[in-house]
């Protein structure tokens, strides 16, 4: 039997503020407006990019390619309405795109795309690329004397794939304490509980194995995330893993913990009251 | 062909700080004089091609441009997703050194064989596939290789292969050299066949064949001029390759002539390896001569699918 972290039953209680209502509200609207979209693995998620976006990452969204910026992938680009929503807010880019995601001539795909979308890193969506894309940032900084920070974005069901293994021990021979893993453990990937498609536990222990500095936090207490994420490198010379225990569709009752929110399509009349509900109006 | 291309990654990163090496998991004493002179640009990162992918695109979003070097098999099966995804969809410059093209590593088996490498490489958007003939060509290519923009395979033979190559004719990427001039047939060729070519148009010409040869190291982009204008007066295009029929040269050179031409194409004969895996064994020139890409049996092909274009349909194939 798994014991369950009392951060996961933390994320499982813990209320969410005004600012992530409304991220929710975005990303919900883009779901809306496109008929389509991955809701689970995005609200999941909304606290993690929040804070980054909003508390941590050096960026400027008038220079999105200044070098000496922090960078961030979003490993789990099917997460990316969650994304989409925090640079549409942060400027980037027009909150007004964000009602044409996933249409012909949208610059916001299912996935996102390098190139397509001001302040996105790197093309994801095909999963277990993006921690090895951070290593090698992340090893560029440290040749070129830039104190830039790398931050990646790993979905729990996407860890299942060997390259993110390789690429931990590649972090970890680099001592690259530049470099943080964000996970976010929701413990339910595409088809069901990440317990039964493949386990993942322990799963502390295994980044620890892999020569990571290890954080565990609730992922939807942003007051968690803030203290953490300011403390990184967790310990120099290593590179960090925040282990980031969340609910899939956390913040709509219907969509919490349950597969079938994992990608959705058109939303019904009942949906689209129920998330009224939960979120506000949108 | 190999230790020459290797040099050369060593001297172009002695004259550019962008440029890396990154071995898999090498022979020991790969590139050591560059380790030793540039202990911080030269990478052993372990037997895990897809991460080695994956990372050297973020060492290129940042200005580097990286040499990636292992086995022709592992940096084509292996990591496809990775080439596909972080190199070409994101235009990268990584250069994929592929040790063994085609049946270099002959005596290992089908693991080790690179025989549909370059049409999986071809098949990708932005990636560019070159295949040098010699050592002197592999140095001369690699020159080009430091500023050329997007990803580009590398397709190596093993080393200690006839120099045919000639100075004189310089190197461009994406341009086809012609080797000898236009005759009654013209052979293309890519890579080691460039040497059994020559040999086969020797023996060609003994029988009174003519026979010009189109060097296409180059197979993508493919020189399209060079092409149309080489096929011009000759009776039999001949395609030469270390490769499965499917996707490689044949084919290039076949799509790029009905696109340009359509209905007027040239009688031609693909000649090439089987669609399948290699069972045997022994050696790679005694695999090529088993499969019928020995100079003498591509003669003899020649030979006959001339004789038959006078009896039957001008549109020839085999493999």
């Amino acid at each position: 039997m798994i014991q369950i972290s009392p951060h996961a039953e933390a994320a499982l209680t813990c209320t969410l503020d005004e600012r992530s209502l409304y991220l929710r509200r975005l990303v919900l609207g883009s779901v809306r407006s496109a008929g389509r979209g991955h809701v689970g693995p995005a609200l999941s998620l909304i606290e993690m990019v929040r804070v980054l976006y909003d508390d941590v990452l050096r960026i400027d969204p008038k220079n999105p390619r200044d070098p000496d910026r922090d960078r961030a992938i979003l490993s789990k680009g099917h997460g990316c309405l969650a994304l989409y929503a925090l640079l549409a807010d942060r400027g980037f880019f027009p909150l007004s795109e964000l009602d044409g995601f996933c249409g012909s001539d949208s610059i916001l795909g299912g996935h996102p795309e390098y190139g397509m979308v001001p302040g996105v890193e790197a093309s994801t969506g095909a999963l277990g690329h993006g921690l090895s894309i951070g290593v090698g940032l992340a090893l560029a900084g440290r040749m070129r004397e830039r104190s830039y920070r790398t931050f990646v974005l790993l979905g729990d069901g996407e860890i299942n794939e060997g390259s993110v293994w390789e690429a931990a021990m590649g972090a970890a021979k680099h001592g690259l304490d530049n470099l943080v893993a964000m996970i976010d453990y929701n413990k339910l990937q595409s088809y069901g509980p990440t317990d039964y498609v493949l386990p993942l536990e322990p799963l502390a222990d295994k980044w620890r194995s892999f020569g990571f500095a290890v954080q565990e936090l609730n992922g939807h207490d942003v007051g968690a995330l803030r203290t953490v994420l300011k403390q990184v490198p967790a310990v120099p010379g290593k590179p960090t893993a925040i282990i980031c225990h969340t609910v899939k569709g956390k913040g709509l009752p219907p969509a919490e913990s349950n597969a079938d929110w994992h990608h959705k399509n058109k939303l019904t009349d009942s949906e689209l009251d129920a998330i009224r509900v939960a979120v506000g109006d949108f | 062909m190999r230790n020459t291309a290797m040099n050369m990654v060593h001297k172009l990163a002695a004259r550019d700080e962008r440029v890396l090496y990154i071995g898999s998991d090498p022979g020991a004493g790969t590139l050591r004089a560059m380790s030793k002179e540039f202990p911080k640009r030269h990478l052993i990162e372990g037997i895990s091609e897809a991460h080695i992918i994956g990372m050297s695109a973020g060492l290129a979003m940042e200005g580097f441009v990286p040499y990636v070097n292992t086995i022709a098999t592992f940096l084509t099966r292996r990591c496809y997703e990775q080439v596909a995804v972080d190199l070409c969809l994101h235009n990268l410059p990584v250069r994929l050194i592929a040790n063994g093209g085609g049946l270099v590593y002959a005596p290992l088996g089908p693991t080790h064989q690179a025989i549909e490498d370059i049409a999986i490489m071809r098949a990708l958007p932005n990636m560019t596939v070159i295949c040098p003939c010699d050592a002197d060509e592999a140095a001369r290519m690699m020159e080009q290789t430091l500023d050329w923009k997007g990803p580009i395979y590398i397709r190596l033979g093993k080393g200690g292969d006839a120099v045919v190559s000639k100075a004189e004719h310089g190197f461009e990427i994406g341009k086809a050299i012609l080797m000898r001039p236009q005759g009654d047939v013209l052979l293309v060729t890519t890579g080691i066949m460039l040497q059994r070519a020559l040999a086969a148009a020797d023996l060609l010409a003994a029988q009174g064949i003519r026979a010009g040869i189109l060097h296409m190291h180059t197979v993508k982009p493919l020189d399209t001029a060079a092409l149309l204008q080489a096929i011009r007066g000759t009776r039999l295009l001949v395609t030469l390759e270390e490769h499965v029929p499917s996707g490689g040269l044949g084919s290039a050179v076949a799509e790029t002539l009905i696109d340009k031409l359509g209905s007027g194409l040239p009688a031609m004969l693909r000649l090439s390896l089987p669609d399948r895996f290699m069972h045997n064994y022994g050696s790679q020139d005694s695999l090529l001569k088993k499969h019928g890409l020995s100079a003498g049996a591509i003669a003899t092909s020649i030979e006959h699918a001339l004789a038959a274009s006078r009896t039957s349909s001008p549109q020839l194939h085999s493999t």
